[in-house]
């Protein structure tokens, strides 16, 4: 029960977070509108399959968990240490992976809104056209992605925890060039499909195909079968919550050797 | 039972380009229902000492025992029990209200959020902070903002809580109402334990069963404010008000067993601690030779400033 109370303790400023400020609307709702459309009329200008802009809305959606991945995932305890919070949280009985859990949990939840404004408004304003072949396999997908993309956000948040500035870099490393091989705005499997199997190591290469493929049929040209690419991410998502367990263990048994769990004036 | 804290032969050492002793083979024994004071300039070792009494940092050497515990190996036992809160902390949320952001940390310890509530309107209470308890932390002032963080570190009833610095900053007020705070809270419960870390002489005084001094890293004295008094034996304090002049010529005389100077407004106040009182004279003599002179001269009650400055040789400033 601790363990529990505990991540939805710390679920819950990232929840209330994403809504008190009235400043969201126009960072949540209208700035990643403005980011898709950009996609969308190129490709309308290229007169591309009207598919492509379906892809875009999708990729725009799933962004705000990326970035809330890379940005509010993976560098929060870095964040939590600069502000003196961490320490805080350390010397506390809970579980470590309570602690990510409901960082992860809140994340979701204001990530979630951004994503859901972005495809409805985006659906709404571009006129895309969705058919679910599969809605069961289509949220299992979307369910089995999120754990997968947060374990791996929990994972680099141990990393981010001691390396601090130095893991910053990684962040950096992972934003853009993950937009290019991941497939946000585009099938995959027009890299190729050495470039688009080394990806699927990222979740979000195979969420965003599989989904795709749900959502669009054939013209999705998925990299493979939407079963295999859920088994994959399971296999991933489970992987991830292990190696963030082990690394977090790992990582605060060094920070404590080292002393670089607190900064030196706390 | 064994003692609340259990330090033996305890070093540590922050290795890097320069290593820096911040702990040498400290020795310290805390019994449970204790008020403990750790006293010592900035730099000494007091915040290494707490973080390794909270299972933030491994001792390099010895061991140190937290109720029962080893602080090294059984952390998930000792954690539960522990609390910590630091002077001029900037714990939790500031889009949280103060409410929010002390039920996120009792969260934290697993209390039912009922009894959570209770015990937060209770300490709101206590510490005059009712109407702030709606507020957005980042709306509340310095000295809110420390009342807040205090009563976060007793909402989970700990048996032993570190306040590190606690009233660092603070106005006179603020301060009054925590140490008065402590007091009651280690009286009405048996078995709770308080280790406070101040470079404040009359906090330690006014607070601690118990007083340790440190600097750099080594435990130089550790009594009652009264017994670590008495150590003065034969010394003598002095208080000497003068015109400004370079005071670091009276340590040098025989005699003299730490100088404290401040600077006020008209010259400097010194605080002497002398063995043998005939070094007066050779002190006022100095005085005139560098060009300074005595405004007034006064024989004081030891305190444990001057406890202080005889073990280090110098003030805490």
């Amino acid at each position: 029960m601790l363990n529990v109370r505990a991540a939805f303790g710390r679920a819950y400023p990232r929840a209330i977070g994403a809504i008190r400020e009235p400043s969201w609307t126009f960072f949540d709702v209208l700035l990643p509108l403005l980011g898709i459309a950009a996609y969308i009329y190129y490709y309308r200008a290229l007169g591309a399959d009207p598919a492509f802009e379906g892809f875009v809305v999708l990729g725009g959606a799933m962004t705000a968990f990326w970035l809330n991945v890379l940005w509010g995932m993976a560098a929060q305890l870095y964040w939590e240490k600069e502000t003196g919070n961490l320490q805080l949280f350390l010397v506390t009985p809970m579980s470590r992976m309570a602690l990510l859990a409901g960082m992860a949990l809140g994340g979701m939840f204001a990530a979630g809104i951004r994503a859901l404004s972005t495809l409805l408004l985006g659906i709404l304003l571009f006129n895309v056209n969705m058919v679910v072949v599969d809605p069961l396999l289509l949220v299992a997908v979307f369910m089995v992605t999120l754990i997968a993309i947060y374990g791996m956000g929990m994972m680099f948040a141990s990393l981010f925890m001691l390396y601090g500035r130095d893991a910053w870099n990684i962040s950096n490393l992972l934003q853009e060039p993950i937009y290019l091989v991941s497939g946000f705005y585009f099938p995959v499997k027009a890299l190729g499909p050495w470039v688009s199997l080394i990806a699927a190591v990222i979740p979000i290469t195979l969420g965003l195909d599989a989904m795709r493929q749900e959502l669009f049929g054939p013209v999705a040209n998925g990299l493979m079968p939407v079963v295999w690419e859920l088994t994959i991410l399971v296999v991933l998502a489970v992987a991830f919550l292990v190696m963030a367990r082990w690394s977090l263990e790992y990582m605060e048994g060094l920070g404590r050797k080292e002393g670089r769990l607190t900064l030196r004036w706390q | 039972m064994p003692p609340a804290v259990e330090v033996t032969a305890l070093s540590r050492v922050f290795v890097g380009k320069s290593p820096v002793v911040a702990l040498d083979n400290v020795d310290l024994d805390v019994e449970e229902g204790e008020l403990f004071g750790l006293l010592g300039p900035n730099g000494a070792g007091k915040t290494t000492l707490i973080k390794i009494l909270s299972t933030l940092l491994l001792p390099s050497k010895g061991s140190a025992k937290v109720l029962g515990y080893d602080v090294a190996k059984e952390t998930s036992k000792i954690r539960p029990l522990i609390n910590m809160v630091s002077g001029g902390e900037i714990s939790g949320y500031g889009l949280l209200t103060v409410r929010e952001n002390l039920w996120m940390f009792s969260q934290f310890y697993g209390i039912p959020g009922k009894v959570a509530n209770e015990r937060i309107d209770a300490l709101l209470h206590a510490f005059g902070l009712e109407d702030k308890a709606d507020v957005k932390v980042r709306t509340i002032s310095t000295g809110q903002r420390q009342r807040m963080n205090i009563i976060r570190g007793f909402v989970t009833d700990p048996r032993l809580i570190f306040l590190d610095e606690p009233t660092l900053g603070l106005d006179v007020q603020t301060s009054r109402a925590i140490r008065d705070y402590i007091r009651t809270w280690v009286r009405s419960q048996e078995g709770r334990t308080l280790l406070l870390t101040t470079h404040y002489m009359r906090e330690a005084e006014e607070l601690c069963d118990r007083v340790a001094i440190i600097d750099r890293g080594t435990i130089l004295a550790c009594d009652s404010p009264e017994g670590l008094k008495r150590r003065m034996n034969r010394a003598s304090t002095f208080v000497l008000d003068t015109t400004h002049f370079d005071s670091s010529v009276i340590s040098n005389i025989a005699g003299v067993k730490g100088v404290s100077a401040e600077a006020m407004k008209e010259g400097l106040r010194i605080k002497l601690v002398v063995e043998d009182e005939s070094a007066i004279s050779d002190i006022i003599s100095s005085v005139g030779a560098s060009g300074g002179k005595v405004l007034g001269l006064n024989k004081s009650e030891p305190t444990l400033e001057d406890v202080f400055i005889k073990l280090v040789g110098r003030g805490l400033e």
